[in-house]
């Protein structure tokens, strides 16, 4: 075995599966440096997943077989309906001034049971949907994806994943470069200072909670036109919470979030990687499903830096208040 | 009479009264919009629970469960603290009980005692690490006891493969008898539904929530620090150690329930493809209970008939059972975002503020 081929394709496999971490992590972003508190990106990237395989699906025989325009629209239907669908957690939590983490853990079981509810009646009683025909295929970046080592690495990624990469980039311009951003943030810091300086708290929230399921939705809608080509209830397993722990980790700024979704995604790499190497005989196929989730865990209790977090985070505005 | 109505048209009453309708509102639209019929739909729910002896027994095995769990999830909240992973601390009293029972030999009625007790300690000690984590690196328990959930899951599912599944199946052998938990006269007169020792255990941890809650210190500490943290620090109650207790009381109730569905129901555990989905309800109960015993148990009583009629629904009507996940998480939202339900109530209440006038 080329160690230099297995190291490739680590790296590979990692940003297939870091891709949807980044895009929810980043969604978690806005909303948490908004001051709401965003456990329902689980949910969020649930909807979106449902949406992009039935759109994908429905939108299959318009075009000729193996086109993958309908895997786009379904993914631009994902982006919308994540926006939808993350509208009752920023009424409950901005408007209605609701526990934030409650409203969240709600939206989340209402995307489990709809999503299949919806299912089931769309596709005749099943399940999940059937398996997509249209799905993103890698793109190979002329001449870079010849590069050795990093050619195959990093330049033959599915197209979502250049685009998670470049929303990191837009991410950190629109937050630290522009007025938006600052005012992104001061709502998310002190809303009552941001208030007094005529900016308007609830919209500025309500703005950050759509995009933030705009964007979780686009990495759910990635996990099912990519890895999985279809959609059940286990397509999003947990992913949605692993990108609330990489935006602990990443600090709440998008290039560290970056890095911690990368470093969430080598524990699902690390699955294939494990079959590769024959050790999948030793290893019980138990423990290698538990090692995301266990990661998750072992990071953030090795990982002591509590203050980071947006001061006003997960505590609603009342206009008025101090 | 009086005293009832007044009862009755408490807010604290008239809340969740409203979540719940608008719950059950929200799911008929569901279903409106999936080209059912609602009406018949919950009609033969109702059937399906109260129609005969044996149906009703299985909604009260459907029950049970919830009781624990939302006892957990409850305990946990007192504290301040959102106990999401009953559902992994439920699949660890499962794992332990069952191990008990399956692999030791020890005489009747000591036999189950000690499963259970082993399954509530393994439930305690799961919900026990979230707290810690808490407590001592500070990370919230949301994430982490989300992931002990899975964890949890994938671990039973590693220990029942390697020790407890027959090679080529799917399911642990059965519990021995002596481990058994089943109230047979019971059974026999409700037609051979399976209910168990579980249900008059979970009244029992009822009390017992009440009496540590509100009759012991370390109740008083829990309840204190769940209020306010600060003040508790300053009184001299450590928040820290609070916190793992909380988490520890709280997941021996979710691990009891796993230990009373194992040993009371199934008497195996099979290896699980998806979480059984008791914890999350338990989250539900405990809200729309308010966090009190009484509210619990009617909680659990909603909650568990609406999944066990769920199947009449299906069959009488077609709906997906799905369809009660949403009403349940429905429910959920709007007891999380009263200010909701309190906009819609406000001529009702407006009106009875004026006639008490």
């Amino acid at each position: 075995m080329d160690w230099l081929v297995l190291g490739s394709n680590l790296i590979h496999d990692t940003i297939v599966f870091s891709t949807a971490l980044i895009f929810a992590a980043l969604g978690g972003l806005y909303s948490e440096r908004s001051g709401v508190v965003n456990i329902g990106l689980e949910g969020m990237m649930v909807i979106g997943a449902f949406t992009g395989a039935v759109c994908t699906f429905f939108m299959q025989p318009f075009f000729e077989p193996g086109s993958v325009i309908p895997a786009w629209i379904g993914f631009v239907a994902a982006i919308v309906a994540g926006a939808i669908f993350s509208l009752p957690h920023a009424v409950a939590s901005i408007t209605f001034k609701a526990d934030q983490t409650v409203s969240g853990v709600a939206l989340n079981f209402l995307a489990a049971g709809l999503s299949v509810y919806l299912t089931k009646i769309l596709f005749h009683g099943a399940g999940q949907t059937t398996t997509l025909t249209s799905v993103f295929s890698k793109w190979h970046i002329p001449g870079l994806s010849e590069i050795p080592f990093f050619g195959h690495a990093i330049f033959e990624a599915y197209p979502t994943s250049y685009l998670a990469f470049i929303a990191v980039a837009i991410t950190w311009f629109l937050l630290f470069k522009t007025s938006y951003g600052l005012r992104l943030r001061s709502v998310g810091e002190h809303p009552r200072a941001a208030d007094t300086a005529g900016i308007n708290v609830f919209r500025v929230r309500y703005n950050a909670v759509m995009i933030s399921g705009a964007l979780a939705a686009m990495g759910g809608a990635t996990i099912a036109l990519t890895t999985t080509s279809n959609f059940s209830h286990n397509t999003i397993s947990g992913q949605g919470y692993i990108a609330l722990a990489a935006l602990i980790f990443g600090k709440w700024r998008p290039v560290g979030v970056m890095w911690a979704a990368l470093f969430f995604g080598i524990g699902q790499a690390a699955k294939s990687l494990i079959q590769i190497l024959g050790l999948a005989e030793y290893v019980p196929t138990e423990l290698i499903y538990m090692l995301p989730y266990i990661l998750t865990v072992i990071v953030l209790a090795g990982f002591v830096g509590r203050t980071n977090a947006p001061a006003a985070s997960g505590k609603p505005y009342e206009t008025g208040s101090r | 009479m009086n005293r009832v109505i007044q009862v009755f048209t408490k807010e604290s009453f008239l809340v969740p009264l409203f979540a719940i309708i608008l719950g059950l509102v929200v799911g008929a639209l569901a279903m409106l919009a999936g080209g059912f019929n609602p009406l018949l739909a919950y009609e033969s729910l109702v059937v399906k629970v109260f129609g005969d002896l044996y149906n009703f027994g299985e909604a009260i095995r459907q029950i049970t469960p919830l009781i624990f769990t939302g006892l957990a999830v409850a305990f946990a909240f007192r504290t301040g603290l959102f106990n999401i992973g009953a559902e992994g601390q439920f699949i660890m009293g499962m794992l332990g009980a069952v191990y008990v029972g399956v692999a030791f030999d020890l005489p009747p009625i000591i036999h189950a005692v000690v499963a259970i007790i082993v399954g509530a300690l393994m439930g305690g000690i799961w919900a026990g690490i979230a707290g810690y984590l808490k407590a001592a690196r500070g990370v919230h328990e949301v994430i982490t006891s989300i992931m002990l959930n899975w964890i949890g899951m994938y671990f039973a599912n590693y220990i029942l493969n390697a020790f407890l599944v027959p090679k080529g199946q799917q399911r642990s052998e059965i519990v021995h008898d002596s481990a058994v938990i089943t109230l047979q006269a019971l059974s026999n007169f409700l037609g051979g539904a399976r209910v168990h020792w579980g249900t008059p255990l979970a009244l029992i941890c009822a009390v017992i929530f009440f009496i540590i809650l509100w009759k012991t210190k370390t109740g008083y500490e829990l309840r204190a620090v769940g209020l306010n943290p600060h003040a508790s620090e300053y009184a001299g109650m450590s928040v820290n150690r609070n916190i793992v207790k909380a988490m520890f009381i709280s997941g021996l109730f979710a691990g009891l329930g796993g230990a009373c569905e194992t040993l009371g129901v199934f008497h195996y555990l099979a290896v699980m493809s998806a979480m059984p989905g008791y914890g999350f309800d338990g989250i539900a109960v405990a809200l729309i209970g308010g966090n009190t015993p009484i509210g619990i148990v009617l909680g659990a009583f909603l909650f568990g008939a609406l999944s066990y009629g769920a199947a009449g629904m299906k069959f009488s009507a077609g709906v997906p059972i799905e369809l009660i996940r949403i009403v349940i998480s429905s429910v959920i939202f709007f007891v999380a975002a009263h200010g909701i339900v309190r906009y819609l109530l406000k001529p009702i209440l407006a009106k009875r503020k004026e006639e008490g006038r």
